[in-house]
């Protein structure tokens, strides 16, 4: 659970994270495109994520693929969260965005 | 081919065996996958069919056995039973099981989905869900708060 939060705890791993979860199997090279990030640095966050468990590389061919897996995250919300909490909390999570007209 | 669209990993302190068990006995499914069972008697080319536990007319979601090699492998085709018959709706679940240190790591694999589809939302909610509830479940005996009743009932 600590490595997940340490991941978490950069914003271009969540920006990483974020382009997965919009189109997820992505390949080095497709993450990187309109990064403000070296490639070694989109590699070196990768495999901070790779290390949580919070991404999933798979070989496709000659390309590596990664997805975003949000289990453990999951595990860390169902924590602390209750049975009766989670319908409120996913209608303030809906309201929210539709407030706000964003994912954020 | 397309490419698969999610991959969910988790790790159990568990065995294959009790992995493999957990995802195809009814007893253990009832009590963390929302009160559901998943009928089949799991050879390949065999029907499956993800029910309602108590009440098997309520079928959720329908497919073939593609693979089955337990406790450690499983392709499962996966659709809603209205469109069953529609290759385009029809997607592909691959379970594997390895052995990973002391326990085990579970990867999910759902590809072949429609785009946009309600099927894809639909899982993309469902099986971070499901997996910490597996997981729960079989670490500590019990699964996580809300995921052993029926979501398909209103609550009580």
């Amino acid at each position: 659970m600590d490595a997940v939060f340490k991941a978490l705890a950069d914003a271009s791993r969540r920006q990483l994270l974020d382009r997965l979860h919009a189109e997820n199997g992505q390949t080095l090279g497709e993450l990187c495109k309109g990064l403000d990030m070296t490639r070694q640095a989109v590699t070196k966050h990768l495999a901070i994520l790779e290390g949580a468990n919070l991404v999933v590389a798979r070989r496709r061919g000659r390309e590596k693929l990664h997805y975003i897996n949000p289990v453990p995250i999951n595990e860390i919300a169902e924590r602390w969260i209750g049975k009766y909490e989670r319908h409120r909390l996913k209608a303030l999570g809906e309201l929210k965005r539709a407030l706000e007209g964003s994912d954020e | 081919m397309s490419r698969p669209s999610f991959i969910y990993v988790t790790y159990i302190n568990s065995t294959p065996e009790r992995v493999w068990q957990a995802l195809t006995d009814p007893a253990f499914t009832r009590k963390y996958w929302f009160n559901h069972r998943n009928a089949s008697d799991w050879k390949v080319g065999s029907e499956w069919r993800h029910e309602e536990h108590d009440d098997a007319s309520v079928v959720d979601i329908v497919g073939r056995v593609v693979e089955s090699s337990p406790p450690r492998h499983l392709v499962l085709t996966w659709a809603s039973p209205k469109d069953a018959k529609d290759p385009a709706k029809v997607s592909r679940v691959t379970f594997d099981i390895e052995t990973y240190g002391d326990g085990v790591r579970l990867t999910v694999m759902h590809s072949e989905l429609e785009p946009e589809s309600a099927m894809l939302s639909g899982i993309s909610r469902g099986w971070p869900l499901v997996l910490s509830s597996l997981k729960t479940f079989l670490e500590t005996g019990e699964p996580l708060p809300g995921t052993s009743k029926s979501k398909t009932r209103p609550p009580e």
